[in-house]
């Protein structure tokens, strides 16, 4: 331990936004050769910190040494200079412009493109990226502006390398093969810190572990030494249960009939290919699949914001009648008596609007009730209250504007909003994306619930092993077409995975 | 049939002020900036330029030397700084106050001309005439000298009719092209206006971008009316005179899809249109023809923003962060 050079090491760094205080009092080092990583439950400052050392934001208080010398870091040119690069979670590139030319922004001299295509090329063959330095930003993957970013960072001569929930869009795949980038770049003496909420991710990848609770530095521990259930514990402070529950489903019934639903995007690619599916009360139908498979597109359809070219989707009520959703829009269906409730992958942009406050998010639900011209704002204001006491969404007062909340605490509203209806279908999708692990396992247990109460859950997840855990049945799609539907409780990960790449899940000929 | 060695002067003419306007403006909302503030600082370019000259002119009628340099001189530095004024003001409300731009853009509209039309009113007393205009003919004389006179060959009056300001925008409208497509200053400018926080995380001062290219897009567009006054309307002010230019301007920047080279050509074309009334005959019973007439610069804007939004090409887009204000530590 003695011989490892330190590349960081924050002092008493204390940041604070107006009243609320992201960081207080942190000391961190990060080492030379390292890859060490950031825990901690969202809102807990691992960004806020790591922004302080990209020159993003300025501490308030505290030291910062670079290997071993007091800087001041003023502004990212300041950070670039001391070979400090971070790739941030919401990518920060300019759709219009090439890979290239995002490589070199901001970087002095003469304007030379073909010697920048040379050097990154030199840059990809040494850690094995794959980039096109002429395409367009807007033409890639997420997978690809990642790398573009990462190449960003090592083409200005950053040794001192930070990641800010890097994996959080990737297919496995992709994971992996970032995992092994880092792990050469590594090996080549570069420090590394990477912010994760995905625990295997951390086991599989880090050195060590550093954790952040509420602003403060709680302390660290080497991997290899440590538990995921040891990890989880001092992040959250206490004593927390690893394990999803799965209740056996109460007197099912079919609630929601998918007959051979066939849906072309507006470009007219077909993202949904004769899907077929039942989903019933009291049980959470899983959907697996690759990103872009249909998931959105299937969700959509049944809330009503999706025109489908064929097939049908029926309601069966608890009588057993029929009611066709297809070519209805929302509104239409709500008329019908059908509580439908939805929990869009976009959360800013569909479920909630960020410049409203919560009562006002509230009231999208209600807004149209009520005889008189004026609205009801009592009862969204008191529904407010409830959602932010019982999920104890972390929030200065329910007139603060949603954007200005963290992720985590976003979701819980957005649920917290349409549970209150008390739907008969509930469709999420990726209701955890971005949260850290107590939250996601405050919503797991919040759609649980919703299950127990005979609920239809559509739950559209990108994590297999919580897929598994959770869903009753789970519906593999495979670009567009129903690649099968299997039982939760028999499965496993390896089948649910080859399913997802192949229609029917054969071995794959390679 | 129109008489086009006649009509495409004119229509230059028309045009050169329609250049300045749209390439100033093409560069201020590169930076993400949109200055809808464009015809006010028009009419501040012409008016500062009409102040400058007016008392020169009236100190060599008290007997001070007429110097030529001074002549073009003391306009186009009062013209450069009355617009950078504009653009500093602009700047400071919306970068570094964070104003709304378009609300901000609409009152310095308002402002420049109303500040225009009460100077240039306070002038016309001062002069003491009897018409409602100043003319600054000695100054007017100078800033429309042709290279050559007046009875040359279909090709002199074509391409070598013009004052030196005619030509100066053609130049600052192919440099501010290869500028903006070909150097790193203009790589970091196309940078800020579509992701400021991209460009901030890169090392590129947001801020010193936007308010230099911003100032320049004012002091550039300021030339627009100068030219306008002393050369077109040969040296004539009269309160209002300068018209609707301004918006026909920021009309051309999204005609041009954010490309002054193609301004160049454009704004020739948009100033041919907006005198094309006057070389059709309609005759006297039919003078609401002329108004149809006025509006096909419009009328072709109108056309050109819905094929490049049906299009939807991404490089034809606005700048993305277009009409945003930027603070890095916003939550």
């Amino acid at each position: 331990m003695d011989k490892k050079q330190a590349a960081v090491s924050l002092r008493n760094v204390t940041k604070t936004f107006g009243s609320v205080v992201a960081n207080s009092k942190v000391n961190l080092d990060i080492y030379k050769g390292e890859i060490l990583a950031l825990l901690g439950e969202n809102g807990s400052g691992k960004t806020t910190l790591m922004n302080m050392l990209s020159g993003i934001y300025f501490p308030d208080e505290g030291q910062i040494f670079i290997n071993g010398k007091e800087e001041v870091i003023r502004s990212p040119r300041d950070a670039y200079s001391l070979g400090i690069g971070m790739v941030h979670q919401h990518f920060k590139l300019v759709d219009v412009l090439t890979a290239a030319e995002n490589i070199i922004l901001g970087m002095e001299g003469k304007l030379n493109l073909k010697a920048a295509t040379a050097k990154i090329a030199d840059i990809c063959n040494r850690y094995g990226f794959e980039v096109d330095p002429n395409r367009k930003i807007y033409d890639m993957s997420v997978s690809e502006k990642q790398t573009v970013e990462i190449v960003k960072v090592l083409y200005r001569g950053a040794d001192i390398l930070i990641l800010d929930e890097p994996t959080a869009v990737l297919t496995p795949q992709e994971t992996e093969k970032l995992f092994n980038v880092l792990r050469n770049m590594r090996d080549d003496g570069k420090a590394i810190v990477i912010i994760t909420h995905k625990m295997h991710e951390v086991e599989s990848l880090s050195d060590r572990v550093a954790v952040l609770r509420r602003g403060e530095y709680v302390g660290d521990m080497i991997t290899a030494d440590t538990t995921a259930q040891e990890m989880t514990d001092m992040m959250v402070g206490h004593s927390v249960t690893l394990n999803i529950e799965r209740p056996d489903p109460v007197n099912p019934k079919p609630r929601i009939e998918v007959k051979n639903l066939t849906v072309r995007n507006e470009d007219g690619i077909v993202k949904l290919d004769d899907v077929s599916f039942t989903a019933n009360s009291g049980e959470i139908l899983g959907i697996a699949g690759i990103s872009g498979c249909g998931q959105k597109e299937l969700l959509e359809a049944i809330a009503g914001l999706q025109p489908a070219e064929a097939g049908s989707i029926s309601y069966i009520d608890d009588n057993g009648e029929h009611d066709e959703l297809l070519g209805k829009d929302p509104l239409k269906i709500a008329a019908m008596g059908v509580t439908l409730s939805f929990v869009p992958e976009d959360r800013l942009g569909m479920g909630l609007v960020g410049n409203m406050d919560l009562t006002d998010n509230m009231m999208l639900r209600s807004f149209r009730r009520g005889k008189t011209v004026f609205t009801d704002r009592k009862a969204p204001k008191h529904l407010a209250e409830d959602v932010v006491r019982d999920l104890e969404v972390v929030t200065p007062g329910i007139t603060t504007p949603v954007r200005r909340l963290s992720g985590g605490n976003v979701q819980k509203v957005l649920v917290g909003r349409e549970i209150a209806s008390a739907p008969t279908v509930l469709l999420t999708a990726y209701a955890v994306r971005g949260l850290d692990i107590n939250s996601s396992y405050t919503i797991y247990d919040l759609i649980n619930q919703q299950k127990k109460a005979g609920v239809a859950v559509v739950f559209v997840g990108e994590d297999l092993d919580v897929l598994l855990e959770i869903s009753d049945k789970i519906l593999v799609l495979c670009g567009g077409k129903v690649s099968g539907i299997v039982d939760g409780r028999t499965t496993d990960k390896n089948t649910v995975g080859m399913m997802m790449t192949r229609v029917g899940g054969g071995k794959l000929s390679d | 049939m129109i008489d086009l060695v006649a009509f495409i002067p004119r229509a230059v003419g028309q045009g050169i002020p329609l250049l300045y306007g749209s390439t100033g403006e093409i560069i201020t909302q590169k930076s993400g900036n949109l200055n809808l503030g464009i015809p006010g600082v028009m009419y501040v370019g012409a008016i500062s330029g009409v102040i400058g000259s007016f008392f020169y002119e009236q100190a060599i009628r008290n007997g001070a030397t007429e110097s030529g340099f001074l002549m073009i001189a003391i306009p186009m530095l009062c013209s450069l700084l009355g617009s950078l004024l504009m653009g500093l003001l602009y700047s400071f409300l919306t970068i570094t106050l964070r104003a709304n731009q378009n609300v901000t853009g609409l009152a310095m509209t308002t402002f420049g001309v109303g500040f225009g039309n009460f100077f240039g009113g306070s002038l016309i007393k001062l002069s003491g005439l009897d018409v409602p205009s100043i003319a600054l003919t000695k100054t007017s004389t100078y800033f429309s000298k042709t290279i050559v006179s007046g009875d040359s060959n279909w090709f002199g009056k074509i391409f070598l009719s013009y004052g030196f300001l005619a030509y100066l925008a053609i130049v600052i409208a192919l440099v501010a092209s290869f500028v903006l497509k070909r150097t790193r200053v203009g790589l970091h400018l196309r940078a800020v206006g579509e992701s400021p926080t991209t460009a901030d995380a890169a090392g590129i001062s947001v801020t010193k971008y936007k308010y230099v290219a911003t100032c320049l897009g004012c002091m550039i567009a300021g030339l627009g009316g100068l030219y306008y006054i002393m050369d077109y309307a040969c040296g004539v002010w009269s309160n209002d005179g300068f018209g609707d230019r301004g918006w026909l301007a920021i009309a051309l920047v999204i005609f041009t899809i954010w490309r002054p080279n193609v301004s160049v050509l454009a704004s020739i074309l948009f100033g041919g249109l907006y005198i094309l009334y006057l070389y059709i005959p309609t005759g006297m019973d039919h003078m609401e023809y002329k108004e149809i007439y006025k509006m096909i610069p419009y009328i072709v804007t109108l056309v050109v923003l819905v094929i490049t939004s049906m299009r939807n090409k991404r490089e034809n887009q606005p700048p993305a962060s277009l009409g945003l204000s930027y603070f890095r530590e916003e939550r």
